[in-house]
This record gives C-alpha cells, structure tokens and sequence, in this order.
C-alpha cells in the first residue's frame, strides 16, 4: 500500500484552485425533478399506453366507420355531433384516468421506496434540502404530470383526427362531417381546463399518499387507503351517519362542479362539457383541499427531515 | 478551526441511549478512525455529524450546526453510507449527469477519468453491477467532489480483498491532501492501519481512547514474554494478557520498549490486539473475527 508520506506529497489538486460556480437555486429542483422522471418512467409510459390502448380501440371500430358515418348523419345534428365526437370523448378520458391512478402510485412509493432501498443515504449525502426534495415530488403529479397527460391527450386527438380522415377518404366519403360535427377548436381548451382541474381538486390527496407513503415502513397503499374507511365503519356503527363517506366521495368526484353539463335524457346534451371556472374557484372544497395539501406536504417535510433515514 | 468539535454530543433513541456524552476534536487534515463494536453508536455518531439526525449537546462540523444547516454543510462533506446505498434503478450517466447537476463543487470530468481506469459503462444501471463496481461509481462520483471532510461508514464491507485495498489506494493516492479531513468508521481494522493519523474507540456511547497513530506507537507496546519473566512482567501492570502457543502476550499502555525488551520480543500491537485489550474485558471474544 503507498505510504501516507507518499500520497501527501502529491501536489494538491489542480481543481482546488478552482472557485466553484455558484448554482442558481432552481437547479436542485431541476434536477430533482429530473431524477423523478428516471425514475417514474411509467408518469409517461402509463400514460403512452392507455393512449395506444384507445387507438387500438378505435381504428377496429374504424372498420365500420363509414356505416356509423351514415347512420350518424341521419341523426338530428346535436346528436349527430355527440355520437362522433364520444370516441375522442373515450379516448381522452381513458389517458386522463390512466394519469390519475399513476399519480396515485407514484406519490405511495415517492418517499417511500428511498427509505426501502436505503437510496436516502445517498440522496442526503448531496446539498438538497428536504424541502427542495419533497417540492419536487409535488410537483410531479401537479404540473408535470398533467402536462404529460395533456401532451398525449392532443397527440390522440389529433391521430385520431388524421385516421378517421384517412378512413372516410379511403371509403369515398367527405372527411368534412367529422371535421364540422366534432369540435375540435374546443377540445384542447376542455382537456387543459379538466386537467387543471383535476390536479388541483385531488392535490389533498397527492399530499396525503405522499405523507404515507414517507411514513408507512412498509404497506402504505393499506395505510393510506384503510383508516379513512375504518373511520367511516366507526362513524357509521357509532352514530349512524356517514358524513366522513361523503367528504371522501365528494373528494373524489366534487371536481364535477367545473364543469357545466346540460343533460339531455340519459346522455349529455351537448359533446362537450361546458367550463365554470368561476364556480371551481368559488367552491370552498377546493381551497379547503388546497389547505390539507399544504398541511400533508409539510407534514412529509417535517417527516423526511426528523425521521432516522433508515 | 477544528474540522468537527462535539461537546457533550448525547442522542437517545426512546430508553436507549446511543451517545452519551461525547466529547471530541477532529482538526483539519486527519484521517481518524472511529472503531467500536456494535450497537457502540458509531453509526449515531456519523448521522449527527452528517446532520441526519438531531442530537443533544454541542457539535460543530466545519463550523456549523448540521442539524440546522445540513444542505449548507453538504456542499463541504461527502459520505458513503455503505455500499448499497446507489440508487439501483440508476444509470452511470444519470448520476454523473445528477451530481453534477446538484453539487457546485464536482467536476465530472474527474469522476470521469476515474471511471474509465474500472470496466463500468456509462449505460450500465447500478442494479447491473457487482457490489465492487457500485463502491469504485461512489467513490468516482465523491472523490470528483472538491470537499472538505469525508465521512466514510463502513465502506468497505462485503468487498472482496482487491476492491478493498483499491479502495484505500485510490482514497490517499487521488483524493487525500493535508487540508482534507476523512473520517472512517470500519471493522475491517487491520486494513485502515496503516492510513490512520488518529484513531478512536467508542464504546456504550462514550468515546473510551483517543490517539494520534505517533502516539500509539510510543505508548503501546506488546511483549510476548518468556515463561519466567511473566510475573516481573506482570508487575509493571498490562493492560491485558492473552496466550498463544503457550507463551503470554502483554499489552502495556505506557512502560517504554527500552523497559519492556527484557522480557522478551517487543512490538507495536495491531489496532485489532488493542481494540480487544480494551473493549474485550467481558467479551474477549466480540471481535475475534476484526483481529
């Protein structure tokens, strides 16, 4: 083995004299934001492929498109217009969905799978702060990933869009119906409101799987999905009433105030949803969820920060 | 300044006290080794230093608190947990591409040059490695990193024998200087003899020796001694005695070589012989395995 004396007498090294280049402050959580997307890759193959999976879908029923096209035309135009524009309908909704329940896994093993692999060691053994790396995992199902999904949405749309113009030209008929019946003006509008939408309503939620997901040793989708049902048992055999079910069922389904829908016997009136965003923001559930959000998430904080890291 | 200053350093976990009272100096430029058995708060030791975990009592780790500043200080301390804690899901690019994208003071080109004297590729995950190849991409991604102290919590352990020594090779060879400070805590006792500039033993808590390896070397003298000088050599108090092939071996903390050489052979003992001298007095067996 060299000496001691040896390796000391080494001139010192050259990058030494070098004074480091600061870092702008945003470069920790670029980066953080980065290594989230390594390592996630299902944030945007899950949703790659929900997308893949509606356009499967719909080039079979292309096949007959040219008979739908001819039994839609007979149609009055307002259900004309709604029955050509539901399969972009499906297919939006099918990636939306898809990113919603890939948000939820994510944000369970976000903080949880650092603690399981021990990888925590390695990522506090470098100057980012916990606040830095928890703000990091919000944003993810937040913005980026709404993005992800709102990128993917209009990519359907628009190979949709080209197939069923390909397929009506192909079979001789004018590819103009599809073009004036289904409003595709509207269509990226609505799915970037919805997807705003719903990142926000369901901010609570990504806080709280996050905060479980940082505390559950192991298990956390049970301990993130279990109390919140045994309070509503309790409740329920305790006073009878269910007061937490519905705040949960409201949490999930209480975005539907963002959106006007004009009912028309049992199908929508109109192909698309009208916007409300006067009535979103007015809704106290939204920012009362915003509030849990921010509690969870400083909670997650507090939790990586004071918690032995494994 | 004093690399890392503890004063009074305690930390319990609920009823078990895992510091207790720990007072020591570190200066700049030392390589020192923490050695204790298990369950002797090494480990505790090492996470309030890093700032991992919050403590009571003083410490100041290059002159601050790392409990409230722990991003600061991590720009100045690296560390190695062990070795498996890479992420596994992570390629050789991607942590270079990360570290240098987190720390101001990396330079990949550095941790480049010493990736390509190892066989790993860039396109490699972690998960793909062998364990000796994850430690050499920990210490090519640390050693880039121009820091102050290194802190090093078993670094070596379930490597085979030429990782090992190509760790330590590497570690004085490309990284040290004077003016850094590492900090070492291993069972593998006998291979960090030789780098040492001081050494500690921590036990239940307490910090029970603290020397410089020049001072080791003056105060610790082993004597195997013949049969008919042991009580002449018993005398002069060893601080322990064990027998092999039928002929005693003292260990004395402070009696000169020029006092001891009457009695036979005298050496520097291992850190291994002095380690059980000293934490071995109930379990002289604990550590059979390090000597």
């Amino acid at each position: 083995m060299t000496t001691l004396t040896d390796a000391m007498g080494e001139t010192p090294l050259e990058t030494r004299a070098v004074a480091p280049a600061p870092l702008a402050p945003t470069r920790p959580l670029y980066w953080s934001l980065r290594r989230e997307l390594w390592e996630y890759r299902s944030l945007w193959i899950a949703p790659i492929i929900a997308a893949g999976v509606a356009l499967f879908g719909f080039s079979l029923s292309a096949i007959h498109l040219r008979e739908h096209r001819f039994n839609a035309m007979a149609l009055d135009p307002a259900r004309r217009a709604l029955v050509m524009t539901l399969p972009y309908d499906f297919a939006a909704m099918a990636v939306i969905f898809t990113g919603v329940i890939v948000g939820a896994f994510y944000c369970l093993g976000a903080l949880h799978n650092e603690r399981r692999d021990r990888s925590i060691l390695f990522w506090k053994s470098l100057p980012v702060s916990d606040l830095t790396t928890v703000a990091a995992k919000a944003i993810v199902p937040l913005v980026v990933l709404p993005l992800i999904v709102l990128a993917v949405v209009l990519a359907t749309l628009v190979v949709m869009l080209a197939l069923s113009t390909v397929i009506l030209i192909a079979g001789g008929m004018d590819p103009a119906t599809t073009w004036t019946h289904v409003p595709f003006a509207r269509m990226p509008l609505v799915a970037a409101y919805g997807v705003a939408v719903l990142a926000l309503w369901y901010a609570p939620i990504w806080g709280w799987l996050l905060l479980v997901g940082g505390w559950a040793r192991r298990a956390p989708f049970l301990w993130a999905v279990l109390p919140p049902l045994a309070l509503c048992v309790v409740e329920r055999i305790a006073f009878n009433t269910s007061h937490v079910g519905s705040l949960l069922l409201y949490r999930l389904g209480g975005y539907t105030d963002a959106f006007t829908i004009r009912m028309h016997g049992k199908l929508p009136a109109e192909a698309l949803p009208g916007l409300d965003p006067l009535a979103f923001v007015s809704t106290p559930g939204l920012w009362v969820g915003l509030a849990f959000a921010a509690a969870f998430l400083a909670a997650a904080v507090w939790l990586r920060r004071y918690r032995e890291p494994v | 300044m004093a690399c890392i200053e503890a004063r009074g350093l305690r930390k319990a976990f609920g009823t078990t006290v895992a510091l207790d009272g720990v007072d020591l100096t570190i200066e700049e430029g030392r390589i020192v080794g923490l050695i204790g058995p298990n369950g002797a708060g090494k480990s505790t030791a090492l996470g309030a230093i890093l700032g991992l975990i919050p403590y009571q009592g003083e410490l100041k780790v290059l002159g601050r608190d790392p409990w409230k500043a722990r991003d600061q200080l991590m720009t100045d301390v690296c560390f190695i947990a062990d070795v498996a804690v890479l992420p596994r899901w992570m390629r050789v690019s991607q942590a270079l591409d990360y570290v240098a994208g987190v720390h101001p003071r990396f330079d990949r080109a550095k941790a480049e040059a010493f990736l390509a004297k190892t066989v790993i590729r860039r396109t490699s995950k972690v998960r793909e490695l062998s364990k000796g190849m994850v430690t050499q991409l920990h210490l090519a991604l640390i050693m880039a990193i121009d820091a102050k102290l290194l802190v090093l919590d078993e670094p070596t352990l379930g490597l085979d024998l030429l990782y090992r020594k190509q760790f330590y090779d590497s570690l004085l060879n490309d990284y040290f200087d004077r003016s850094r400070t590492i900090l070492v805590t291993t069972h593998q006792v006998e291979e960090v003899q030789d780098i040492l500039t001081d050494l500690m033993f921590i036990d239940a808590g307490r910090i029970v020796l603290s020397c410089g390896m020049d001072d080791f070397a003056v105060r610790y003298h082993e004597v195997m001694v013949a049969p008919e000088h042991l009580a002449a050599a018993r005398a002069l108090g060893p601080i322990h005695e064990r027998q092999v092939f039928g002929r005693g071996i003292l260990l004395f903390d402070g009696p000169t070589q020029a006092q001891l050489a009457q009695f036979g052979e005298v050496r520097t003992p291992s850190i291994a012989d002095l380690f059980v001298a000293v934490m071995g007095a109930g379990a002289p067996q604990a550590q059979g395995a390090a000597a």
